[in-house]
């Protein structure tokens, strides 16, 4: 079973992923071969078994809802990388344009 | 003896009576890494200068008879891990001039035992890969041959340490990253129980699995750093708080009578001839020290493979979903919409490997698909850990080969992404499980270091240790240092 373009395309879509064409075909391949290999888990019967998630049994961490200190706004926006005032500047989000153009 | 060439213990000692400064041995490591540093190539951001400063504040601190258990000694950080204001790139091109504006918890524990950190080392793009050839800047060399593959994705930690570059280091271990690595590169590295060491401040690939570990060329080390690193986390509630034992004492107690697994379904096929007689023959040596050796079964050790990697990409898909070009790292310049910024930037700031992993986790984990391979490895890692609970029902520890081959060349496996994922096939299973596992050298074919992987009980990193501990001070693998500058020096 081979991906095809479309999947690969869909997928790279529902991540927010820019891929060249290249990239696509090579994707289709690579991914086909991995999965292929993934065939293998079928063969065991799994129907009563319960999933893992974690291993090691967790509990619900508690603390005491208090104001405590957070980190100064100059250090959280040192990183950005554009910002207006104290906030972080993105591109307009509503003109989805170009969004288009990825829609599969 | 060159400076280089020691322990983290002795160095410790020497410091303590003062008959070594913190600056004499810091500047003797410093003066390392520029004489090999261009050929290993561990390192993608050198500290020298904050070094220095640490190390004249180390002796200050060790002349008034202060200082923790590491006072003085310089140790590397691999590049997943945060150091406050210093440049953090996760081995990617999207975080190539991000500055953490904090620390993470190891880093601030190592700085309380008062450590000094020389740099940030190499690593596969977000700890993804098995050579660091993933690694967006360079390709890290294994110090017993250039032209070899250090292991990875703690392939610069790894390499650090056997290069002498630093006395100890830091990497994570998610499939095998810090075993691997270290049994590659001739050193001992540990994968802690997971929630043994807080994960604040390492930067995210796969939650349920990530753990960050020591390399170290002698397991008495490694029990050291162990003890400044582990403990509960306010910053990380996946951190557990299990009392942290004396590790340092712990080693030393006697080893006749533990019960030793040895695991036939990891001699099989695909491993190396060579490497399952020097494996067979170490594991042979526990014997002559007092342990009793089991054969034992794990049966479903042939699907951990393609269970890890459906687990781990799925989570990693996941946690890569951050970077975004919006609060830090690369954000595409020409994009003239958000939408187009998100799609351009992780176009741009991705390689190869990590398109792939969040490619094929995203397909994991999407309506049709969830049930058939997310849902079926998280199942089929159930049975995993089943098999470890049978075998420790019996066994104290269990004893295997860390990897199947010796250190491969660098380019032979690039291509081929499943033959790059087979490196890991026995470092794997502990991680599936959470179980503490660490890789001591035990030989050399051919001028290259083979590792034994000794699994531990969750939370009893003492006794595989302890194991461990018995089995090099029987041998001298661990007093080999690899044939590097020797002229130079």
């Amino acid at each position: 079973m081979k991906l095809t373009r479309e999947q690969v395309e869909h997928l790279a879509y529902l991540i927010r992923l820019g891929l060249t064409d290249q990239e696509v075909e090579q994707l289709q391949e690579q991914l086909s071969s991995i999965l292929g290999y993934f065939e293998m888990l079928q063969e065991l019967d799994t129907e009563s078994i319960p999933p893992t998630a974690r291993v090691i049994s967790l509990e619900n961490v508690m603390r005491p809802d208090s104001v405590d200190s957070s980190m100064p706004v100059e250090e959280v926006l040192a990183n950005a990388p554009d910002r207006e005032d104290d906030y972080f500047k993105v591109r307009a989000v509503l003109d989805t344009g170009s969004a288009d153009v990825f829609e599969v | 003896m060159n400076l280089h060439d020691l322990t983290v213990s002795e160095a410790v000692r020497l410091l303590r009576e003062r008959s070594l400064s913190s600056v004499e041995l810091t500047g003797a490591l410093l003066q390392r890494i520029e004489s090999v540093d261009t050929q290993v190539k561990a390192f993608l951001t050198l500290m020298a200068d904050e070094a220095l400063l640490q190390a004249e504040l180390a002796d200050e601190a060790l002349a008034s008879g202060e200082g923790g258990l590491l006072t003085g000694i310089p140790v590397a950080i691999k590049d997943v891990i945060s150091i406050k204001g210093t440049r953090t790139t996760c081995g990617s091109r999207i975080l190539e001039n991000y500055i953490p504006p904090f620390d993470a918890t190891v880093v601030c524990r190592l700085r309380e035992a008062g450590a000094i950190f020389v740099g940030k080392t190499n690593t596969d793009e977000f700890a993804m890969g098995s050579s660091t050839e993933n690694s967006a800047y360079f390709t890290t060399h294994n110090p017993w041959d250039l032209g070899r593959v250090p292991g990875g994705s703690s392939g610069g930690s790894a390499s650090a340490v056997a290069a002498g570059e630093a006395l100890a280091a830091l990497g994570s271990d998610t499939g095998g990253s810090v075993r691997q690595p270290a049994a590659f590169c001739g050193v001992v590295g540990l994968k802690p129980t997971y929630g043994r060491v807080s994960r604040y401040g390492l930067v995210a690939f796969a939650s349920s699995l990530d753990q960050i570990g020591p390399f170290t060329r002698t397991v008495e080390d490694t029990a050291l750093i162990l003890q400044c690193i582990s403990g509960q986390d306010p910053d990380d509630s996946t951190s557990i708080g299990v009392p942290v034992p004396d590790y340092v004492a712990e080693i030393r107690k006697d080893v006749k009578g533990l019960r030793v697994g040895i695991p036939k379904e990891y001699f099989v096929e695909g491993i190396e001839p060579g490497v399952e007689k020097t494996v067979r023959e170490a594991i042979g040596q526990l014997q002559d020290l007092g342990m009793v050796l089991e054969e034992v079964s794990l049966p479903h050790t042939k699907y951990a493979l393609p269970t890890y990697y459906l687990i781990a990409p799925a989570e990693a898909s996941s946690n890569l979903a951050r970077y975004d070009g919006v609060k830090y790292g690369l954000s595409a310049p020409d994009a003239t919409t958000l939408w187009e910024s998100y799609m351009r930037t992780r176009e741009r700031g991705f390689g190869p490997e990590v398109k792939r992993r969040i490619m094929l986790g995203t397909y994991a984990l999407s309506s049709g698909y969830y049930d058939a391979y997310y849902l079926k490895a998280q199942k089929v890692r159930t049975l995993m850990k089943q098999d470890f609970d049978a075998v420790f029902e019996r066994c104290d520890v269990i004893a295997a080969p860390a990897t199947p081959t010796v250190p491969f060349r660098i380019g032979e496996r690039v291509a081929d992404p499943i033959q790059m994922y087979l490196s890991d096939m026995f470092t794997i299973p502990a991680n599936m499980a959470g179980l503490p596992a660490l890789s001591v050298p035990c030989g050399f074919i051919d001028g290259l270091p083979i590792g034994l992987q000794v699994i531990g009980k969750a939370f009893d990193e003492s006794t595989a240790l302890r194991v461990a501990y018995a089995y090099e001070q029987s041998t001298d693998w661990h007093k080999r240092r690899p044939p590097l500058g020797e002229v130079a020096d």
